[in-house]
């Protein structure tokens, strides 16, 4: 078990940053996730974590010390590439024992490591194929195990699921998460997609254009999203964010009737997510666009004023397209942010929540 | 222009079965169908015969044919004025096996590959490291490597034979800094062999470079990290990993390394004749004696049969020897 801390650290390609002043910590056998859109420097955060990459500015520590100069094979960290970069030429057993053999292990170390990780993997009938003889799954658990079987306190994983199908992927997010709280190594976990990050991590590095955009246990970012962007990039169907705009002392949605606020407040944005938006008989007026089915859901797309909303409603919705529905936005399930800076108003819900109830209703009835 | 007759009326005739303009012509369309397809078949078999018909010329008129008419040459007599050739058996190969200076080329020859295969694999390999590391002038390294390949082979071995020109040559001209007397390196019957051999590497090791750099760029560049991270040095890396992944590469290049080992002449030619005293005769180079010089053919085409025979067994021990111990991804 080891802690990871990143203390402001950059990484400059020419004069472009692709990591810009990032610190984080993690805590000692949790797992961490790096999650964000391509690009956002987050595999480039790992790979300065793993010393594949030199850092520009600022210091990495691994277990209370300072990594940042040493060479990535004194850092006591394992890690598992997108591409597994499993050795063609070598077998499963050769491949998973392929450090243990620079370390110059003892042979009798060596085979019981290797039993004790083909059985955790279920790899035990593969241990003499060649990689190019497995299916993508099991180069996948073979990646895992040459990480495990180091024994390292940090363990660091690049997309590792990114190329494997839909079913796989959700049965491998169950057995990675299970194997790094039985082994209770650290993980650092890079991922663009935001439900393995909302289902397996301990805390969530949402990251964007080099920076950290919210560092968060994912029920966090998930119910206070800290901007516009954590908004958007967490949730299927992504929050609606709504323009606001001031009319005869109160806020509404822009070219609208619907009332939000009892007090004008420029520049603000709303947001609320789909399945908090409530079709009702009375509220707001609205005009179904779009409808789209999905089984257990049905995701509705309206339209109030010039703004779209979007609803999700269990099962199947009984709704035409040019309909005129009500919309009911309930108060506490609000969320405000800057217009210009996309920041997150907490000042605004907790003026609004108290009045806002009667406030709509008094308007609307 | 048959081909083109024929490409051009098979679209038409496949309209025509398409869209009959009427019952009767349905069922005439109908009636003509099987022999449509026949002669679509047949069209099809005359297209690929006269698309493969020029390199096939070519093919059996200066490679298949001159192949086995030197095979039968060798079981005759040179033809010779008045005297036209006789079947002679075996006789030829009994006076090659009493030729002095057949077992002499073939020493030459063994001595020729058994140096310059070695030595112009591992700079090739070493060359190709080096090119492949991320280093300023890089590609200019690469140009300077390949450049040999590329100059003619005549231009080179006179570059070369001015290099090894006693007293002023270059060679010489450098260890005289050192105060080595001059000395005549191709005139010399122990020097001579080692000078072909030293031009033979300077120009094929930049050839081969070419092949392991294509290969070097194939492995993924996870490999080396993954390896780094285990704490793995880069020589120990080269060992078990990329050496390992080269090694369809190198037994592409050690098979046209022998080739190109056995088929050498021009440098010869140019810089010493096979001389002095035969010590730089080459097998192909006494072929070419034998054959243009003496006009002994019959002799000759026996030298080259034997010549053919040794480097098809080679090529064939190669790839069945080496094939099963070689990772092809």
């Amino acid at each position: 078990m080891s802690q990871i801390a990143l203390q402001n650290v950059s990484k400059l390609w020419d004069s472009t940053a692709a990591v810009d002043g990032v610190s984080f910590e993690t805590d000692p056998g949790s797992f961490l996730v790096l999650l964000g859109p391509s690009g956002c420097g987050k595999s480039t955060t790992l790979r300065l974590i793993a010393g594949l990459e030199q850092v520009s500015s600022g210091r990495i520590y691994i277990g209370g010390e300072d990594v940042t100069d040493l060479a990535p094979a004194k850092r006591r960290i394992a890690m598992v590439f997108q591409s597994y970069a499993l050795f063609p030429h070598l077998t499963v057993s050769e491949n998973i024992l392929f450090g243990l053999r620079v370390r110059k292990t003892p042979a009798s170390e060596r085979s019981r490591r290797l039993d004790h990780v083909a059985s955790l993997l279920g790899l035990g009938a593969l241990l003499g194929r060649k990689p190019s003889q497995l299916s993508g799954g099991q180069q996948q658990r073979v990646a895992l195990g040459r990480a495990i079987i180091a024994e390292t306190p940090v363990c660091l994983m690049d997309e590792p699921l990114s190329n494997l199908d839909a079913q796989l992927r959700a049965e491998m997010r169950r057995e990675i998460r299970a194997l790094q709280q039985k082994l209770g190594v650290t993980m650092v976990y890079v991922t663009h997609d935001q439900s393995e990050a909302m289902s397996m991590a301990d805390k969530v590095i949402l990251m964007r254009e080099g920076k950290v955009e919210q560092a968060a246990v994912p029920d966090r970012l998930y119910a206070q999203p800290a901007t516009v962007f954590a908004a958007r990039f967490i949730g299927t169907p992504p929050m609606n964010i709504i323009t606001l705009e001031v009319a005869g002392g109160t806020t509404i949605i822009a070219n609208s009737e619907a009332p939000i606020l009892p007090t004008p407040i420029d520049a603000l944005l709303l947001g609320i997510r789909p399945e908090d938006v409530i079709i009702a008989e009375k509220g707001i007026s609205a005009r179904v666009i779009n409808i789209e089915y999905l089984g257990a859901d049905t995701v509705v797309t309206c339209v109030v004023g010039s703004q779209f909303v979007t609803a999700r409603v269990a099962g199947k919705a009984a709704l035409t397209p040019g309909e005129s529905i009500h919309l009911v936005l309930p108060p506490e399930k609000l969320h405000f942010f800057d217009a210009a800076n996309g920041r997150r108003r907490d000042e605004v819900s907790a003026i609004a929540t108290p009045d806002t109830t009667n406030f709509v209703q008094k308007v609307l009835v | 222009m048959g081909v083109e007759g024929d490409l051009f009326h098979e679209p038409s005739g496949e309209v025509g079965r398409l869209l009959p303009r009427s019952a009767g012509d349905a069922v005439a369309a109908a009636s003509r169908r099987s022999n449509v397809v026949m002669s679509a078949r047949w069209a099809t078999n005359v297209n690929g015969w006269l698309l493969l018909l020029p390199s096939a010329v070519l093919l059996v008129t200066f490679t298949h044919y001159p192949a086995v008419a030197t095979f039968i040459g060798s079981f005759f007599s040179t033809p010779k004025g008045a005297r036209p050739a006789v079947f002679v058996g075996l006789d030829n190969y009994q006076a090659m096996i009493e030729d002095p200076i057949f077992w002499q080329a073939l020493h030459n020859n063994i001595i020729y590959a058994v140096s310059t295969i070695p030595l112009t694999i591992v700079l090739a390999l070493f060359m190709a490291v080096a090119v492949n590391a991320k280093l300023v002038g890089r590609s200019f390294m690469r140009l300077a490597f390949f450049t040999p390949t590329v100059l003619p082979m005549i231009a080179v071995a006179n570059i070369w034979l001015f290099f090894y020109s006693p007293g002023y040559g270059l060679v010489d001209q450098v260890f005289s800094v050192f105060g080595v007397p001059a000395h005549n390196w191709l005139g010399d019957e122990h020097t001579a062999l080692a000078c072909l051999i030293v031009v033979a590497v300077w120009k094929d090791a930049g050839f081969f470079m070419i092949f392991y750099l294509a290969a070097l760029q194939q492995i993924s560049p996870n490999l080396s990290e993954a390896a780094a991270l285990e704490g793995a040095s880069r020589w120990y890396f080269f060992r078990r990993v990329t050496f390992p992944l080269l090694m369809p590469t190198t037994l592409f290049v050690l098979i046209n390394a022998i080739i190109n080992s056995f088929r050498l002449i021009d440098h010869i030619v140019v810089m010493t004749r096979g001389g002095p005293n035969n010590t730089t005769a080459l097998l192909l180079y006494y072929i070419y004696e034998v054959g243009f010089k003496f006009w002994d053919t019959a002799f000759a085409a026996t030298l080259t049969v034997v010549l053919l025979v040794l480097l098809a067994a080679m090529a064939l021990g190669q790839f069945i020897f080496l094939d099963r111990r070689i990772h092809y991804q």
